[in-house]
């Protein structure tokens, strides 16, 4: 005869060490756990709630800077490292963990155009209106020694921007052309033009690395490929572009920053109309960088603020604005994607988190898994209404925010005047022009 | 010199000039006559000889300059000749003096079929070609690039993605490589250098010495082979051994592992007295130890009752006889093992008084165990004794006085243990007499069905019986203090009981059928015994049965039984009577709650309300009809006054009939399809961009992802972030190598090369740099 008897395994409820969590039996019975979409909703709404309390973006102003910081570049080895080229050509390298400036140089007479890392992270190069092209080396000079460029090239034309090859001991530098530099030559081993414009910045492309992409100032994007010496295509767009970034995750696209206030992001196979065009700027963007995982970047504009957007979305998702802070010139991603730095007019470098109201230093386990369900039901629940208002709702400062909504009933006007000329005029005279393709004039071959 | 030099050069210009004019004019008709062109020839040659004389007083230049080889009408002083520059060359000129010969008719068919084909182009202008080049370069460059496509179409759909991307592969350089540019410098590392040195220890390679590369190289190849097989070997026969022993522990069958543990008995016996013939020093040792063995048995209890197997066969002893003989067997087995203890004097009497009396060794035990306090034993001799008794039922009496006397140890000692032990023991007895009284009515081979049959209806009657004896309670509350006080002392050990007492419960209602018959009378008589025998009267208890035995079995029993029933019922009932007075008492309270609630909700008619309230709702949500009548319009108009009828029936309209309620049918539902103005705050009004349908939208909505309502896998996984980075890392640009791809731009600039092999020795010589350092 056997007996049954009740029996429970201990492993069932024991927990092996003090420090575990107690084991909880649960009963997933949906019946025992009614109104799940209302109760995630209230959840949702209330880490969106939360994360707008905690949304503190603003970390650190480095200051030391006696003019305007005209460019920025990042250490490719070092995270804490940063270097600032200002506008009376004085260049400075910054500790980001110690907040400070650790060296200063006086390179340039006149502005520093531009400044640019070598891939090893052994030297650095910058560029001024000294019309010369200057190699430093990354260690601080011992004591007693004079501060001085490795190498020093004299140009015939001013430089304005330059940029360093991501494999090779070359660099490029723009002015009256693109110029292909080999670092132990003094003289250019390749020069290319199209057009008679002076060129603003030229970039290499991360990954295809001998392709280049340059803006000039006759509102043209010229793209080259290194190896062939020639130039590929030119891009027209409405208004000058003021640099371009190319994303590190994709190897054919690219962002440009223009003048009219927008970014377009282009295929670079398709130039004839843009991916996406980013359009929440109220002035002229300056500057734009990629972050390193190349799902967004940010935008540096001259109405004194930084966006952040989606690489797939036309509107930015962040907008960071202090009340110091100036016309932004240069703005840089981090290379762990977890902070932004900007320079700005008032002689200040800026340190932004790249999440607003993430949360700095490790996280316990628990910790992760409740900002992950978090995260996940903000995005489950965006399109409803409450939720999307408190998501979006930023401060702005005064003069932006009516700069904004002038421009917005500007761009409503010009909406509705194009209308009524649809209406009034002979059907299919005036053709509906997506934005997308409104702002490129032409593309040349 | 120089001012005639001047002129000269003076003079030959003009004449290039005019020669140049001539040529102009020269152009269109080429063919002149010939007199006109000799005429013409005179004149040059004059020229000539006069610049020939004026380039003779420069030296050798102006000489060479004259110095010419083509056959040309005109020459001009820069060597070239410009004669018939305008006119083309036609091939039938040159055929013109090969027409007469005929052995060249080969080349000239080859010569005509070239004429039909076309002279090449002009080249293009600079721009027209860099045009092209830039094409062709960018098709080339968007070829390359659409390789990456797929890469990003799988890392924009990616499920997540963690940055950086590439695995970090720790950089170690193997030690060899380390060592090879280390030098001993400072006088103790020599020392220690040339100690290794020394005893040709390793320095480089620190795998082998010399000495263990010998012993290595030593063994040779059969000599390995041979152990390789001798290992071989003894691992399959370990295998099958294994194997063997396995099977055989799986064999179900109990006779075969009682043959086998037989055989091995005997086999140890047959050694054991082989021994003692051999050698009779280890045949004492083998002694001892099986003395060990016993003792060690006597010491675990291995084969008495308390076992999993005989605890079962002790269950089954009551039907199986097989479990019963088994049981004997073991117990005989447990004697024999113990027998030596009884050789101390104690027990010695009462061996003798087995001896003597020569009854069966059940009464033995039976006696042992009343004075020994081990229930186990006792037990298991009463039920020897039982199936001695059903072998043989003309003994009755024998038993029933075995009863009694171990009902007054029992009573004596009062252990729990001993409540238990009378148990089985009554019901064992019970259960025999039962079985007699079947053997007494003929009732034939289906006796045990019909007993069980009985059985049950005899259960029911005992529960009436029981609910009976409930009422008589409550109804005579005349129960003497003192024994309800017993009764209190008692209850301890009938809450014990109380399993025992369920299953007991057939036999004990086969009894109380015999007590129907005997009326009620008896009952209350029987019932003051149970008091008496609390009060500790058990000697008069027992003659007062034996008195009662003379009546016949079937008496005797009923009055025992009763006893056992009464005295084990009574706590029972009392546990039962307590709690009816409480339910009455509940009752009541309910009944006084439920007045309240009734008294509180008098004037309330819930159903009556809904109704109202759903009419209301159905008229509120009815269109209604638009009234225009203007009062006072084409008529008289004040207080008191009220537009025609026929005014008011012209200018109503009267509004549509709407769609029919969903709640038409649904008696106690009110659907209010308006509109909540506070729920749509909160709900999205357009689809949103991704979906295409809004059933898409809703699903996604509906499913729960929080750990209230998955599991914590499913939760994890329902939450995993799109994009991981970790802090403090470098997240690099995409490489080709680390997607699969070989890059596609090397350039001619590149020194580094990407060959691994040529980078790792790159890198041996960097480490090797470094450690010379």
């Amino acid at each position: 005869m056997k007996v049954k008897m009740l029996s429970r395994n201990p492993d069932n409820y024991v927990r092996e060490t003090k420090l575990d969590l107690q084991r909880v039996p649960r009963n997933y019975d949906p019946t025992l756990h009614p109104f799940e979409v209302s109760r995630e909703y209230v959840r949702a709404l209330n880490a969106t709630k939360l994360e707008r309390v905690f949304a503190k973006p603003f970390l650190a102003s480095l200051d030391g800077h006696r003019d305007g910081v005209n460019c920025l570049a990042k250490h490719p080895k070092s995270l804490a490292t940063v270097l600032s080229g200002a506008c009376d050509g004085e260049v400075r390298v910054w500790n980001l963990t110690k907040r400070k400036c650790i060296r200063t140089i006086q390179a340039h007479e006149g502005f520093v155009r531009g400044i640019c890392t070598r891939f090893c992270g052994t030297s650095f190069f910058t560029v001024g209106d000294d019309k010369t092209v200057k190699q430093w080396k990354m260690d601080a000079p011992g004591y007693g020694e004079e501060e001085e460029p490795l190498h020093t090239i004299l140009g015939k034309t001013v430089y304005t921007g330059i940029d360093h090859h991501w494999k090779d001991p070359a660099f490029a530098t723009c002015g009256q052309q693109v110029d292909i530099w080999d670092e132990q030559r003094t003289s250019p081993i390749c020069s290319m033009t199209w057009g008679f414009d002076s060129i603003n910045s030229v970039k290499f492309n991360p990954i295809e690395t001998s392709l280049l992409g340059s803006c000039a100032s006759d509102r043209n994007i010229v793209l080259y490929d290194m190896r062939q010496a020639t130039p590929l295509k030119k891009v027209i767009l409405d208004m000058r572009t003021n640099t371009i970034c190319w994303n590190p995750m994709e190897a054919f696209t690219f962002t440009a920053a223009n003048e009219d206030y927008n970014l377009y992001t282009f295929d670079m196979r398709a130039l004839d109309t843009p991916v996406m065009v980013h359009m929440d700027h109220a002035s002229a963007v300056l500057d734009v960088d990629y972050s390193p995982t190349g799902r967004e970047f940010v935008s540096a504009s001259f109405d004194k603020s930084i966006r952040i957007f989606p690489v797939d979305k036309s509107r930015s998702r962040e907008v960071y604005h202090t009340r110091r802070m100036q016309h932004v010139i240069c703005v840089r991603w981090t290379a762990d994607s977890k902070y932004i730095m900007c320079g700005s007019d008032e002689m200040n470098i800026r340190l932004w988190k790249a999440n607003a109201s993430e949360k700095l230093g490790v996280l316990a386990s628990r910790e992760r898994a409740a900002q992950e369900y978090n995260q996940k039901l903000k995005e489950k629940f965006q399109h409803h209404p409450n939720i999307k208002r408190i998501a979006r709702h930023r401060h702005l400062p005064k003069s932006l925010y009516s700069q904004i909504q002038e421009q917005r009933i500007m761009r409503e006007a010009r909406r509705r005047k194009e209308l009524n000329r649809r209406k009034h005029s002979r059907p299919g005279s005036v053709p509906v022009v997506s934005e997308r393709k409104k702002h490129v004039v032409a593309v040349v071959k | 010199m120089k001012a005639a030099e001047q002129s000269a050069t003076r003079v030959a210009e003009g004449l290039l000039a005019l020669s140049q004019q001539e040529e102009l004019v020269d152009l269109p008709n080429h063919a002149l006559s010939a007199s006109e062109d000799e005429g013409d020839s005179d004149e040059e040659r004059k020229h000539q000889k006069l610049l020939e004389s004026i380039g003779s007083l420069d030296g050798k230049k102006r000489w060479k300059l004259a110095e010419r080889s083509e056959a040309c009408l005109k020459v001009s002083e820069f060597n070239v000749s410009s004669e018939g520059s305008g006119e083309k060359l036609l091939l039938l000129d040159l055929l013109e003096p090969s027409k007469t010969s005929s052995s060249l008719a080969a080349v000239k068919k080859q010569l005509s079929r070239v004429k039909s084909k076309k002279a090449v182009e002009l080249p293009l202008n600079k721009e027209e070609v860099e045009r092209i080049h830039r094409e062709v370069a960018f098709n080339k460059t968007s070829q390359t690039l659409s390789k990456w496509d797929p890469i990003v179409v799988k890392n924009r759909q990616a499920e997540q993605l963690v940055f950086p991307l590439e695995k970090e592969q720790p950089d170690f350089a193997p030690i060899e490589h380390v060592l090879s540019g280390w030098k001993a410098r400072t006088p103790l590392e020599q020392e220690v250098f040339n100690l290794l040195c020394k005893n040709k220890q390793p320095l480089t390679d620190p795998l082998l010495t010399p000495m263990e590369k010998a012993s290595l190289k030593a063994m040779s190849l059969e000599e390995a082979k041979m152990r390789r097989a001798e290992l071989q070997r003894a691992r399959a026969l370990q295998s099958y051994y294994e194997a063997r022993a396995r099977r055989e522990k799986k064999i179900k069958s109990k006779k075969y592992h009682k043959i086998v543990k037989k055989g091995k008995v005997k086999k140890a016996l047959k050694e054991f007295e082989q021994l003692q013939k051999v050698n009779p020093a280890a045949a004492l040792e083998e002694l001892e130890k099986i003395e060990k063995a016993r003792m060690m048995e006597r010491m675990s209890l291995k084969h008495q009752n308390s076992g999993k197997w005989a605890k079962s066969k002790a269950i089954m002893a009551k039907y199986d006889l097989e479990a019963r003989q088994a049981m004997q067997e073991q117990l005989a087995k447990n004697k024999e093992l113990t027998q030596k203890l009884q050789v101390v004097s104690e027990s010695e009497e009462e061996n003798g008084a087995e001896e003597g009396e020569l009854v069966p060794d059940a009464v033995n035990e039976i006696q042992m165990c009343a004075a020994g306090p081990n229930p186990w034993m006792l037990r298991n001799c009463n039920s020897d004794a039982n199936d001695e008794i059903q072998k043989d039922p003309e003994q009755p009496p024998e038993p029933v006085v075995q009863e009694f006397c171990e009902r007054e140890e029992d009573e004596t000692l009062g252990t729990e243990e001993e409540i238990l032990l009378r148990e089985f023991e009554e019901r064992r007895s019970l259960r025999k007499r039962s079985e007699l009284s079947q053997n007494a009515e003929p009732v034939g081979s289906q006796a045990t069905k019909d007993s069980s049959t009985k059985e049950v209806l005899a259960e029911l009657k005992a529960l009436t019986q029981k609910l009976n004896q409930k009422n008589c309670q409550s109804q005579k509350p005349k129960v003497s203090s003192v024994r309800t006080t017993c009764q209190v002392q008692k209850q301890e050990c009938a809450l014990e009981e109380e399993e025992p007492l369920l299953l007991q419960r057939p036999e004990r209602a086969q009894t109380l059928e015999d007590l129907e018959e005997l009326g009620h009378e008896e009952y209350s008589e029987t019932k003051e015994i149970p008091g008496l025998v609390l009060e500790g009267n058990q000697t008069e208890r027992a003659p007062n049965n034996h008195t009662d035995t003379p009546k016949g079995k079937k008496k005797k029993e009923q009055m025992i039984d009763l006893q056992n029933l009464l005295s084990t019922k009574s706590p029972s009932v009392k546990s039962l009577a307590v709690p009816t007075s409480v339910e009455e008492l509940e009752d009541e309270e309910e009944k006084h709650q439920k007045q309240i609630i009734k008294e509180a909700f008098a004037g309330d008619n819930v159903i009556r309300d809904f109704l109202k309230e759903k009419e209301e709702a159905v008229k509120a949500s009815k269109p209604k009809d638009v009234d225009l009548t203007l009062p006072g319009w084409g008529e008289w108009g004040g207080i008191g006054l009220k537009p025609s009828a026929k005014k008011r029936r012209r200018f109503l309209i009267k509004a549509p009939e709407g769609p029919p309620r969903k709640d038409k049918n649904l008696p106690n539902v009110i659907i209010s399809e308006k509109r909540n103005i506070h729920a749509a705050a909160h709900q999205v009004r357009v689809l949103p961009y991704p979906f295409t349908h809004h059933q898409q939208f809703e699903r996604t909505v509906q499913t729960p992802i929080g750990s209230t309502w998955n599991t914590q896998r499913a939760f994890q996984k329902l939450t995993t972030p799109k994009v991981v980075t970790k802090p403090g890392h470098i997240i690099k640009p995409i490489k080709a190598e680390d997607v699969g791809y070989h890059s596609s731009s090397r350039s001619d600039l590149s020194v580094i090369q990407s060959n691994p092999k040529q980078s790792s020795r790159h890198r041996k010589k960097q480490l090797k740099k470094n450690s010379i350092d």
